[in-house]
């Protein structure tokens, strides 16, 4: 196979397939929650109108995970939710390796800037 | 009201969200957020959590379908994403002493002039630019696919827009939403952008600045499970319908539904701001 040069048209189209696969992975898991979720709860009352928090489970990557493994509705959802939140770190991730198979310097610099400042907020808040 | 009804419901909202942002470029948190908030009573709070989830969702759904179109420019939107970024933690900072209040009024009034600006086509002279230095050493001009065939744009006022998207992401940072009205007008007056690539590229960004406070929103617990359900899925399914419209659109609809939105939302926000009900 002849070697191919990276080109922002293919990098496009590899970042157009990590984008659609991690939303279709999210959908899908909060799709299943949403499943278990409505069948056990789907006739009670909505109670939006105060605000009381998340129990502390749904707040943390560890509590989610467990709810969700214990097939827990609202902990499935929130791993969804957590699979969603990531794609767009996984495509500035990926961006700098496509800006870097295109010896792009100047980009991949741009991007790992980014990147830093993402990863800044998000530990930065203690999650 | 059961916890299905209220699901479909929101489930249904969420999709016409999710077509106007996509369309627009602003996310879905701009019908959102009051839909949430008035029509079903929700606390801010919880909505405005919701809101971001939505924001992720539109832009990941639609990027996808733009970025593969060759709509979206990457260059553009990851040189401007520092400023956006940066400009999020300054106004996340910054929350703690500012008036929002104000901050939402003056905001409000620059949306309302720049609907008005923001609708009218741009002149053929004013596509024809010649390209900028700076531009060209970033590498920021590009081409589309336009309605009549492959398109090329020069990227103008690097700085003015740089800037713009500071204030874009501190704005973002400080009030939670609104973001992608900046972005958008930063690319399309500041820069010259062309009107599809400008909504295109800011559908790509706002999902990375969203994505940033997500940590804060989920540790706070704003980000409710049953609620935030049917918003992703629903946002998802409309924002998908809006880039198939986008892409056949003409951009003088493009801009009057653009329009139209950021004049409600610049209506939100002075009334948000007026009343101190942020």
């Amino acid at each position: 196979m002849p070697h191919k040069t990276m080109t922002d048209q293919r990098i496009e189209n590899i970042l157009g397939n990590l984008l659609r696969a991690g939303v279709g992975v999210s959908a899908g898991i909060v799709f299943c929650g949403a499943v278990i979720y409505l069948a056990r709860h789907g006739r009670s009352p909505a109670a939006y109108r105060v605000f009381q928090g998340e129990p502390s489970d749904l707040h943390s990557l560890h509590g989610i995970v467990r709810d969700a493994m214990r097939l827990n509705g609202r902990g499935i959802i929130q791993l969804g939710l957590l699979f969603l939140i990531a794609t767009p770190v996984a495509r500035v991730i990926f961006s700098i390796w496509g800006f870097a198979a295109e010896h792009d310097r100047m980009y991949v610099v741009f991007t790992v800037i980014v990147l830093a400042i993402l990863l800044f907020s998000l530990v930065g808040s203690q999650m | 009201m059961s916890i299905l009804e209220f699901t479909v419901l929101v489930f249904l909202g969420s999709m016409i969200a999710g077509l106007l942002g996509a369309l627009t470029g602003l996310g879905g948190g701009v019908v959102l957020v009051p839909l949430l908030t008035l029509f079903f009573k929700v606390d801010i709070r919880y909505a405005i959590g919701a809101s971001l989830v939505s924001v992720i969702a539109t832009s990941s759904g639609a990027a996808a379908a733009y970025v593969k179109e060759g709509l979206s420019n990457i260059r553009i939107g990851m040189f401007l994403e520092i400023a956006t970024t940066l400009g999020a933690l300054l106004g996340a900072f910054l929350a703690v002493w500012v008036s929002t209040s104000v901050i939402a009024t003056v905001f409000g009034v620059v949306l309302v002039i720049s609907a008005y600006l923001s609708r009218k086509p741009r002149s053929q002279a004013e596509r024809e630019l010649p390209p900028d230095p700076l531009a060209t050493r970033l590498r920021l001009n590009g081409s589309f696919p336009d309605l009549e065939g492959v398109r090329s744009y020069n990227v103008q006022r690097v700085p003015a827009g740089f800037s713009i998207m500071f204030g874009a992401g501190a704005l973002s940072g400080l009030l939670g939403i609104g973001s992608g009205a900046l972005k958008v007008l930063a690319m399309d007056q500041a820069m010259k952008i062309p009107f599809k690539v400008s909504t295109t590229t800011s559908n790509f960004m706002i999902g990375v600045t969203a994505a940033a406070s997500a940590g804060v929103y989920l540790h706070r617990g704003y980000i409710d499970p049953g609620l935030s359900m049917p918003v992703m899925l629903g946002v998802l399914l409309g924002s998908l319908v809006g880039t198939r419209i986008l892409v056949k659109a003409e951009t003088k609809w493009l801009r009057i539904i653009f329009s139209v939105v950021i004049v409600l939302l610049g209506i939100e926000m002075l009334y948000k701001g007026l009343t101190g009900n942020l």
